[in-house]
C-alpha cells in the first residue's frame, strides 16, 4: 500500500504490531467502510449523494482562464464557479482573488476577527488514522483530565482573557464518553461565553444532551471525502465509517446546536476535490437548515510525535491561499477558521483576506495548559500533542498583533438564548 | 421653519443619522457621533456580553441613546431574552429588534418580529423592530406597539441601495410611525435619495466601516442625510420627463 504515513513505533507489543501490520497489508481485514456499526444513527439526507456526484464529475483540469475570469466577475457564484476557483488555471488570478475575497469578507465580517482557544481533555483513541498523534499504534503518553483538572485547565485559560473555547477529546467512547464531555462543557460554561466540541460523531439526542448541557457548535472534519482514499488511512475504529461522519454535522443541527464546522484534512488526497467537497457540503446544509451558522476549517497535514516526516506534501501556503479565497467567494457569510497549524505570517496575511477566525495560546497536549500559560512546574504529568503547532502566540500577542494590523479582535460575539 | 427634529418613543433627536451595529470598530463609533452626529447608536447585546476590556459600551459618549439589537435570536422568544438582558447590561429601554432564521442572507422574519414587539412592547421597551418593508407587517408592527418601523433597503452588508424603493415609499406614505431605513445604504447619495422620499431618518454601519476614510465618509452622510431631509421638507419640485412638458395645457378646451 502507498502509504508515506506508516510508522512502527518502539514500544507496541507483538499481538499490536501483528494486528497493526494486518490491518495495513491486507484489506480484506478492514471493515467496510459504508456500513454503520451497531448503535450509529442513519438519517435520511441526500446531501451525501450531491457532494460525492459533484466531486467524482470534478475535472480541474478542464478549467480554463476564461471560466476563472467569469466566475470572478459574477456576483453570486454557482457550483461551477467554485471549480474554477479551485481549479490550477485559477493560480494565475490568485491576487485578484484575494482582492476580491477581502471585499467579501470586509461586507460580511467587517473588520473583525474572532479568537478561541482549543482545550484537549483527554487524548485516548481507539481508531486507527494513520497520520494522526493520538492514533491507538501509536504508544504517546495518554491521559484523560478529571474534572478538576478540566476547571483548573479552564480558570488558566479564562484568566487570559479568552472567552470562546473549544473543547477537544481522542475519540474513545470508552475512555471520553458523553457524559464525561457533557460535564466538561458544563464547567466550561462557567468560564467562557461561547463554548464548542471536536470529538467523535455522535448520534442526534446525544448532541441533544451535550447542547443542553452548554455546547453550542460542533466541528467535524471529514478528512476526506474520497471514500477510496479515506478507506487506505483510517484502519481501524468507528472513524472507519465514513457516512456516518459526514452526517455528524446534520444530527448536530438536529440535536439543536447553533453552528457546524467542516473541513477536509488538506494533503490527505486530492485536494481541490476536497475542498470541492467541504465548501459544497456545507453550502447544502446550509440550504437545508437556513439559520445554521456555516464555518469552514482548512488544517494542512503536520508532523505528530513519533513521525516528523508527515507534512502537507503538494498544498502549499499559495494553494492554501487559493482555496481560502474560493471558499470566501462562493460561502462570503461563512466564518473561516485557520489554526495554529500555520505559521503567524500566514495568518497574519490572510486574516486580511478570507480568514475571520484564529486560535491563540495553543496547546494540542491535554493538561499542559498551567504549565504553558503560568510556568508552574507541571505536578500532575501531561499528555502528548495530535501534532505540532506552528503559531505558539499568546492570546495577548495574537490580539495586540491583529490590532497592529489594522483589524479588530473580537473576543465575544456571542450569546446563548 | 419649525425645528425639524425626529421624535422616536417620546425622545427628541435631533440627527437623523443613526449606527448600525454590524462591523465594529471604536474608530466607527468616534466617527458616527463626531462626524455624523449620530445621536443613537445599535449595540449588538451578544457583542456587548463580553469581559473584554474594551467594551464597546465604555466607548460610547453619555449623551448618546443606545439602540442595544437583538441580533443572533431566531425567535419572538430569544428576541425578549436578549433585549431584557440588554436592559439589565445597562443599555437602556430602546430596542432594536432583529429576528433572522438564515444565516445566508440575514432577512428579518416578519411575523416572528411582529410577535417580539408586541411582547417587547408590553414589558415597557420603546421597539424599534428591523422588516422586510411589507405593507401588512408593518400595519401589524402599529398595532402590535412598535415605535417606529424600519425597513431594510437592500439585504444587509450588501450596500446595494434602495433595492425595495416602491415599498418603502408605501410605507412612507402608509405608517403614521418614523420610517428609518435600514440594510443596505452603500452610498451617501442612496442615503439622501431615501431621505428626498420622505423617509425620517437612515441607519448605516457597512457603508463608512468599509469606507477608505471612515470619518470622511460620516460627514458626508450626515451632508447627505441633511440635504435629502431639506428636499423632501421644501416638496420636490417638477422633474421634466422626456421632451419636456406640453407648454398648452391639456385641459385648456374646457369652458368655463
Amino acid at each position: 500500500m502507498d502509504n508515506r504515513f506508516i510508522i512502527d513505533a518502539a514500544g507496541l507489543s507483538e499481538a499490536a504490531l501483528a494486528q497493526k501490520h494486518r490491518l495495513e497489508t491486507d484489506p480484506a481485514s478492514r471493515k467496510d467502510p459504508m456500513t454503520y456499526l451497531p448503535g450509529m444513527e442513519v438519517i435520511e439526507s441526500d446531501i451525501k449523494d450531491i457532494v460525492l456526484r459533484e466531486t467524482a464529475s470534478y475535472d480541474p483540469s478542464r478549467y480554463t482562464a476564461k471560466d476563472v475570469q467569469k466566475a470572478l466577475a459574477r456576483e453570486n457564484r454557482g457550483i461551477n464557479d467554485l471549480k474554477a476557483l479551485l481549479s490550477p488555471a485559477a493560480a494565475a488570478f490568485l491576487e485578484q482573488m484575494a482582492a476580491k475575497a477581502r471585499r467579501e469578507t470586509e461586507k460580511h465580517f467587517g473588520n473583525s476577527v474572532y479568537i478561541f482557544t482549543p482545550l484537549y481533555i483527554a487524548n485516548y483513541c481507539e481508531n486507527y488514522c494513520v497520520y494522526c498523534g493520538f492514533n491507538r499504534y501509536n504508544p504517546i503518553r495518554r491521559m484523560r483530565l478529571t474534572p478538576e483538572r478540566i476547571e483548573r485547565e479552564m480558570e488558566v485559560i479564562a484568566a487570559s482573557g479568552m472567552e470562546e473555547i473549544l473543547i477537544l477529546t481522542g475519540e474513545s467512547r470508552a475512555k471520553s464518553d458523553v457524559r464525561y464531555i457533557g460535564a466538561a462543557c458544563e464547567t466550561a460554561r462557567k468560564y467562557f461565553r461561547n463554548v464548542g466540541l471536536e470529538i467523535y460523531p455522535v448520534n442526534t439526542d446525544e448532541y441533544h444532551y451535550l447542547h443542553e448541557h452548554g455546547a453550542d457548535y460542533v466541528t467535524v472534519f471529514q478528512e476526506t471525502y474520497d471514500i477510496a482514499k479515506y478507506e487506505t488511512l483510517h484502519l481501524a475504529g468507528h472513524k472507519r465509517v465514513w457516512p456516518y461522519r459526514f452526517d455528524a454535522q446534520e444530527r448536530a443541527l438536529r440535536g439543536g446546536m447553533r453552528g457546524v464546522a467542516f473541513s477536509a484534512l488538506l494533503g490527505l488526497a486530492d485536494f481541490r476535490a476536497d475542498a470541492l467537497a467541504t465548501a459544497l457540503h456545507a453550502h447544502l446544509i446550509q440550504r437545508k437548515y437556513p439559520a445554521a451558522e456555516i464555518s469552514l476549517s482548512c488544517p494542512r497535514l503536520r508532523p505528530i510525535v513519533n513521525n516528523g516526516a508527515i507534512h502537507p506534501s503538494d498544498v502549499g501556503e499559495k494553494e492554501l491561499c487559493q482555496i481560502l479565497c474560493a471558499y470566501r467567494l462562493f460561502l462570503p457569510f461563512a466564518q473561516i477558521t485557520v489554526s495554529s497549524r500555520e505559521s503567524a505570517r500566514f495568518r497574519d496575511g490572510i486574516v486580511k483576506i478570507a480568514a475571520t477566525k484564529v486560535s491563540a495560546g495553543v496547546s494540542t497536549g491535554i493538561g499542559d495548559h498551567e504549565t504553558k500559560y503560568t510556568g508552574k512546574e507541571d505536578e500532575d504529568g501531561h499528555g502528548d500533542e495530535q501534532f505540532e503547532i506552528a503559531d505558539s502566540r499568546s492570546l495577548k500577542a495574537m490580539y495586540r498583533d491583529i490590532e497592529d494590523e489594522g483589524l479588530q479582535p473580537v473576543l465575544n460575539d456571542y450569546l446563548y438564548v | 421653519m419649525n425645528k425639524d427634529t425626529l421624535n422616536i418613543g417620546g425622545r427628541e433627536f435631533h440627527s437623523r443619522f443613526i449606527l448600525g451595529s454590524g462591523k465594529y470598530s471604536l474608530n466607527l463609533i468616534e466617527a458616527a457621533v463626531k462626524d455624523a452626529g449620530a445621536e443613537l447608536i445599535t449595540v449588538a447585546v451578544r457583542r456587548a456580553n463580553t469581559k473584554e476590556q474594551e467594551n464597546i459600551l465604555d466607548y460610547i459618549p453619555k449623551n448618546v441613546t443606545l439602540l442595544p439589537n437583538t441580533s443572533g435570536a431566531r425567535t419572538a422568544e430569544e428576541a425578549a431574552r436578549i433585549a431584557r438582558l440588554g436592559r439589565e447590561l445597562g443599555c437602556g429601554d430602546f430596542v432594536k429588534i432583529e429576528i433572522m432564521r438564515d444565516s445566508k442572507y440575514l432577512l428579518p422574519d416578519n411575523a416572528e418580529t411582529i410577535r417580539a414587539t408586541e411582547i417587547l412592547a408590553k414589558e415597557g421597551f420603546i421597539v424599534l423592530p428591523y422588516m422586510y418593508p411589507d405593507l401588512y407587517a408593518a400595519r401589524d408592527l402599529v398595532g402590535a406597539g412598535a415605535a417606529a418601523v424600519m425597513p431594510l433597503a437592500s439585504p444587509i452588508g450588501s450596500n446595494k441601495g434602495l433595492a425595495t424603493r416602491e415599498f418603502i415609499q408605501i410605507l412612507v406614505d402608509e405608517i403614521d410611525l418614523p420610517i428609518i431605513v435600514d440594510a443596505g445604504i452603500g452610498r451617501p447619495s442612496q442615503a439622501c435619495e431615501a431621505m428626498e422620499m420622505g423617509v425620517d431618518a437612515i441607519m448605516a454601519n457597512t457603508a463608512l466601516a468599509t469606507a477608505g476614510d471612515t470619518p470622511l465618509m460620516a460627514a458626508a452622510f450626515k451632508q447627505a442625510i441633511e440635504a435629502g431631509r431639506k428636499a423632501y421638507l421644501s416638496g420636490l419640485g417638477r422633474v421634466l420627463g422626456r421632451g419636456g412638458d406640453a407648454s398648452d395645457p391639456l385641459t385648456g378646451f374646457l369652458r368655463d
